[in-house]
């Protein structure tokens, strides 16, 4: 049994008294070296729980547990350390002169010596392929490759999990599908947990669970395969549904038999290729 | 209106060390009535075209004609303001323009100062809100209260309130969430068919470009890469990978098919299921060519 990591018991929340409930009795849980993806709409509750979990906001009611202790404003210095996070806008959250200022500047606040500090840049710096751009002026740098310094300063003070909120959003499709690849795999290598907050369904193909958000509740909880099954309702509130999936679809309607719910076009095209060279 | 560039160069900061040639001799012509898209990374030359629609720069080299109105280096209309009543453009993040009291006083903005009578100006207010899909009740509320997308509709409304013949938008969709951004793009369109408007949209969605433009024209680095309807041009996949510039995502697919399967399935706007017929086809062996 893997160890819960972020827990939600019964939290409600909301940003006035009197404002309607932003979340309503939301309980889940997500495990150590997970990979989950939160999707939803615009106000469909699924920022309000990042900001929740690293104690940005408390809930009016339940409780929330990180690696087994309550968030609340005693613990949240600690919890903080456990957590990073990668917000939206990559211009909002650059502080250095350079990329390698920018890396420093988390682990400066912690009090990290330099001598480790200097280590950790560079092994972050490497594990987001930006090597190269140690003193490059951040502003000089791609919408895609502010993320992935973004992550990089995050990852330098060695989070248990990280948290993207809507970090593709602002990126073209090119740069969106290297900041998955890059988080993905050093989830691996590093043991981390990932929770990918999005409104892209493209984006959720690499996570084990998704949950989807609506209207503050949590409507699904499931396998990727599962959740892109679910055409009619995921446009019924409000999500795209991937080209791959509809396509799957109007397959369907003419008799082109997929064993399985493709996920992207390799696995599409693959039953295709069996397909065709039966015939 | 009918709009022609012919042989239209711009030039920044010209005989300085800083000099810098934005447009560098463009020559084009949009027919009255077209959905123009016009893409290219930053830099290419888009805003600076852009800025030559309604008189905001002149070019230095060349002219612009849009309908009547022409624009050189040595002459500028001396109706420029007309000009500007005929062509409303939606610049980027347009919600950063807002300023006035209440959404009303921010629509009447641009028809007051192009002395549209106050009878007249309440009533295109109500009509242009309804066009936005907003209701009129917010109309009395300030503008600075509204979220970030009915915000974005209340400038398009201001826009709209001057009865442009000709609506260029400049990412009209940036930074809105994928319902918001096919619901604007939904709204131009119908405006665009509805009151019969020449539309040219800058943008980095291929997709757009490829679902609402019967036209599409490709800069890079100031000058004109490519031109025509979106079948002709997302069919050259290789020329436009060469400037960095994606396909959409059906053209990628059919590239990856044919490669795969063998077998082409020519790209020509087909619908989903148009498509999943003529894969059906070939995967069932039945040969598309005879």
């Amino acid at each position: 049994m893997r160890k819960a990591l972020i827990e939600f018991r019964n939290v409600s929340f909301r940003y006035e008294e009197n404002s309607p409930w932003v979340l309503k009795n939301l309980s889940f849980t997500i495990y150590e070296n997970e990979f989950v993806a939160i999707i939803g709409h615009n106000g469909s509750g699924k920022s309000t729980i990042a900001k929740l979990v690293n104690g940005l906001l408390f809930p009016q009611q339940g409780e929330i547990l990180i690696n087994g202790i309550t968030v609340n404003e005693e613990t949240i210095w600690a919890i903080r350390r456990e957590i990073g996070m990668v917000f939206q806008n990559p211009d909002n959250q650059f502080v250095g002169a350079t990329v390698q200022d920018d890396v420093a500047f988390g682990m400066e606040n912690r009090g990290i010596p330099r001598e480790e500090m200097i280590k950790r840049i560079e092994e972050t710096l490497q594990a987001v392929r930006m090597s190269d751009y140690r003193l490059t002026e951040p502003h000089r740098l791609s919408g895609g490759q502010k993320q992935r310094i973004a992550i990089a300063s995050v990852l330098a003070i060695s989070p248990k999990v990280l948290i993207l909120d809507e970090a593709t959003a602002m990126l073209d499709p090119k740069g969106r599908k290297e900041i998955m690849d890059t988080v993905s795999e050093l989830s691996e290598q590093r043991g981390l947990s990932l929770i990918t907050i999005t409104h892209d369904l493209a984006e959720v193909v690499q996570a084990e669970r998704v949950i989807v958000m609506n209207q503050g509740e949590i409507w699904a909880e499931a396998t990727p395969r599962e959740i892109f099954s679910k055409r009619k309702e995921l446009r019924e509130i409000g999500l795209d549904v991937p080209f791959v999936a509809i396509l799957a679809e109007e397959l369907k309607q003419v008799d082109v038999k997929l064993t399985k719910e493709p996920l992207n076009q390799e696995e599409l095209l693959e039953e295709l290729w069996t397909l065709h060279s039966r015939t | 209106m009918d709009i022609t560039f012919k042989n239209v160069t711009y030039i920044y900061q010209r005989n300085s060390p800083f000099e810098h040639k934005a447009v560098d001799d463009l020559s084009f012509h949009i027919p009255s009535g077209s959905f123009v898209a016009i893409i290219g990374h930053t830099g290419s030359g888009k805003s600076t075209l852009i800025q030559h629609l309604n008189g905001l720069s002149a070019p230095s080299e060349g002219e612009v004609h849009i309908g009547d109105f022409k624009l050189t280096n040595e002459e500028k209309p001396k109706n420029m303001k007309e000009l500007r009543s005929r062509v409303g453009v939606v610049f980027q993040y347009p919600e950063h323009q807002l300023f006035e009291e209440t959404v009303a006083k921010d629509i009447a903005f641009g028809p007051e100062n192009f002395g549209v009578q106050q009878e007249e100006i309440e009533k295109r207010t109500r009509h242009v809100i309804r066009q936005v899909h907003l209701p009129e009740e917010l109309l009395e509320r300030s503008p600075f209260d509204l979220s970030g997308g009915q915000k974005r509709r209340v400038a398009i409304a201001g826009v709209l309130a001057i009865q442009p013949e000709v609506l260029v938008l400049d990412e009209p969709t940036a930074g809105l969430d994928p319902r918001g951004q096919k619901e604007i793009m939904d709204m131009f369109y119908e405006l665009h068919k509805q009151e019969g408007l020449t539309t040219i949209l800058v943008t980095h969605s291929m997709e757009d470009a490829l679902k609402y433009a019967d036209h599409i024209l490709i800069l890079n680095k100031g000058k004109k890469f490519m031109e025509g309807t979106p079948v002709d041009v997302f069919s050259q996949r290789e020329a436009l990978q060469s400037v960095q510039l994606d396909v959409p995502e059906v053209v990628e697919f059919l590239i990856k098919f044919e490669k795969k399967i063998g077998k082409p399935i020519p790209f020509h706007n087909q619908s989903m299921k148009e498509l999943a017929e003529e894969i059906q086809q070939v995967v069932k062996g039945v040969d598309l060519h005879e």
